[in-house]
């Protein structure tokens, strides 16, 4: 497959698929809603930092803490008179970056896990299912801060412990369609040619799990950083990064309740919100497009 | 035809084959009972099979053809017996043997549609054999193989059909690009599993001609697995008749279609489609199914079934014996 002729072919499929899924994609409204707000979310992360900085806002050489939104300040200003707006903003970057660092750290394990257990069975398959139980079973909050704790408060260690936790649904269900996959005639064929196993889970059995892969992968996303968030707000994140689980942490520890400063609260909370409903939109859409049952047939 | 296939050095001698699977039983059955039942696929098999000859298995669904076909390429692991692969017993293979045999015997599946990855061109779909085997790593000689191997198959202009994909393909250019696939490593053997019985009546023909002309130009052997009696007399040197995992009858293919001895047999012959309106009175119509192969009646194994069944077939089973020349047959009245 390395040849210039076998890149060309794959190109070329890609593309055919591409835009056949376009055309199915493109009906369903929830989805575009979704790819709509998550777009719009990744202009944000991409060039929002270069846009704005965080200033402080002040009247007369005062410092003007906890203001409630102005001209100028849009959202107001957290308890070191800091811009919100501006928060909210740069935080985008960190938390999709963490968000989608993490889902690959996960999905990787994931795939890895449910293809190898699917495809050699027996006991590989019975010792790599009983280790996805348990992190299937263990609540998963309690794992994630232990681990956060030990390891202390680091983007790579956050990214870390988010991935490692969130894999065992992944490896599931490609485990269970790898099951199905590879009692194809295909990959019979492919065994009667002389392939070996790496060959036949590498080129036969994870292109054919890969719109699986795809659909989970969004809504690993979602809980990725919705993770990131919680860990964040809860004291684990890194305090030198702005995030808006780290927002949430200051404007809930500062007393931004007491206070009555919605501004302060409400709007990293609803930019978590929207970003976690747009991955599960598209999620939701990717499994209609993915899966010929669920779709409509008007459309 | 030709008999003098058979006659030394096999290219394919197979003894006492028999390939038998646990059978699932439920949980609370495994509670009460102790005894894991089997499920007799292959049930002791014997036969030759010789260089440049086409080997019908003809049967029933459930007979145990396409399970043999699959054992003697170790597709799936026999529980019993020997295979001579060339006068080399297979239970000896070890990797790089087994690695080196994959060359020289391949499979045609039944259905065309399932048996090509749908997310690889003809292209990659026929280079595949070379590049897991490290044949060739020279672009141009690859190239060069694959459309040699397509051309065989007869698949004409190949380099205009690289970049497509199987489902942009007819069924029978499908079954042809699975046979140029097997035929790029250039094998001795090809295992035929029902090549063409998903095919229209129309494309039959041709890729029946194709394999016989493979044989006689490239002297592939081949075991042609089918249900379709006709088909087998059709194409094949030699017919083995298999019921429930064993041979009941083996002979030059004229010998068991005009002269069947076996009741099993005549059975099938008798209900051969003959192309004018007949009607089905006077024909042998076996009544009921293939018994489950975990549950083998006692006796000959075709006796509950059999037209001609006196009291000793559920008691005795009978010998696998020469009943003409060359024309073998296991049952008590012949």
């Amino acid at each position: 497959m390395n040849s210039a002729l076998a890149k060309r072919d794959n190109f070329a499929l890609l593309k055919k698929n591409m835009t056949s899924f376009w055309s199915i994609y493109r009906q369903n409204s929830m989805g575009l809603i979704g790819l709509v707000i998550l777009l719009v979310f990744a202009l944000m992360a991409l060039f929002g930092p270069y846009l704005v900085e965080i200033t402080v806002m002040a009247v007369d050489g005062v410092t003007q803490v906890i203001h409630p939104p102005t001209s100028g300040y849009w959202l107001g200003t957290d308890d070191l008179g800091k811009d919100i707006l501006a928060g909210v903003i740069i935080g985008s970057r960190v938390s999709l970056l963490v968000g989608l660092a993490a889902t690959a750290i996960s999905m990787i394990i994931g795939t890895v896990i449910g293809i190898v257990s699917g495809f050699y069975g027996r006991a590989v398959d019975a010792v790599l299912m009983r280790i996805t139980d348990v992190f299937l079973v263990i609540p998963w909050l309690p794992l994630m801060l232990v681990m956060a704790a030990l390891l202390g408060p680091s983007l790579g260690n956050i990214i870390f412990v988010i991935g490692i936790t969130s894999w065992a649904g992944t490896a599931r269900i490609i485990r269970s369609q790898t099951l199905s996959v590879k009692e194809r005639p295909y990959v019979e064929r492919a065994r009667a040619i002389g392939s070996g196993d790496t060959h036949i889970m590498f080129y036969h059995i994870l292109p054919n799990v890969f719109p699986l892969i795809f659909a989970n992968t969004v809504l690993v996303a979602a809980v990725a950083i919705l993770s990131e968030t919680t860990l964040s707000f809860l004291g684990m994140g890194d305090p030198t990064q702005v995030t808006w689980g780290m927002m949430l942490h200051f404007a809930f520890s500062m007393g931004a309740v007491s206070y009555g400063a919605w501004w302060w609260l409400l709007p990293p909370g609803i930019c978590v919100v929207l970003v976690v409903l747009s991955f599960t939109f598209i999620g939701y859409a990717l499994d209609e497009v993915l899966n010929p049952k669920l779709r409509r047939r008007d459309q | 035809m030709k008999n003098e296939h058979t006659e030394n050095n096999p290219l394919i001698s197979v003894r006492g084959l028999e390939v038998y699977f646990a059978a699932r039983s439920g949980f609370f059955s495994s509670l009460v009972s102790r005894k894991t039942s089997m499920v007799r696929a292959v049930d002791g098999l014997d036969f030759e099979l010789g260089r440049g000859e086409i080997l019908c298995l003809a049967g029933e669904s459930g007979s145990g053809k396409t399970t043999t076909g699959k054992a003697i390429l170790r597709l799936l692991e026999p529980t019993g017996g020997e295979v001579f692969f060339k006068g080399e017993d297979m239970n000896t293979f070890n990797r790089s043997r087994l690695r080196r045999f994959r060359q020289e015997a391949q499979i045609i599946f039944q259905d065309p549609f399932e048996s090509l990855n749908p997310r690889q061109t003809v292209f990659s779909t026929v280079a595949e054999p070379l590049e897991v085997n490290h044949l060739t790593r020279d672009r141009s000689e690859k190239e060069e193989r694959v459309a040699e191997a397509l051309v065989d198959a007869g698949l004409n202009n190949p380099r205009e059909l690289f970049m497509r994909y199987p489902h942009e393909l007819s069924g029978g250019q499908r079954q042809r690009l699975a046979i140029a696939g097997a035929l790029v490593l250039k094998p001795d053997f090809i295992v035929a599993d029902e090549p063409v019985s998903m095919l229209d009546l129309s494309i039959r023909a041709g890729i029946l001609k194709l394999m016989v002309d493979l044989r006689d130009d490239k002297g592939i052997s081949y075991l042609f697995i089918t249900h379709d009696l006709s088909l087998a007399w059709l194409i094949s040197d030699r017919i083995a008749v298999m019921y429930l995992g064993k041979i009941v009858e083996l002979g030059s293919a004229d010998d068991v279609i005009k002269t069947p001895l076996h009741p099993y047999t005549k059975a099938l012959v008798s209900v051969i489609p003959v192309p004018k309106r007949v009607s089905l009175i006077g024909k042998t119509l076996l009544e009921g199914e293939t018994p489950d192969p975990v549950n083998i009646p006692s006796g000959c194994r075709f006796h509950p079934r059999c037209p001609e069944a006196q009291p000793r077939c559920s008691l005795e089973e009978p010998v696998y014996r020469e009943v003409n020349l060359k024309h073998f047959g296991a049952c008590h009245f012949i």
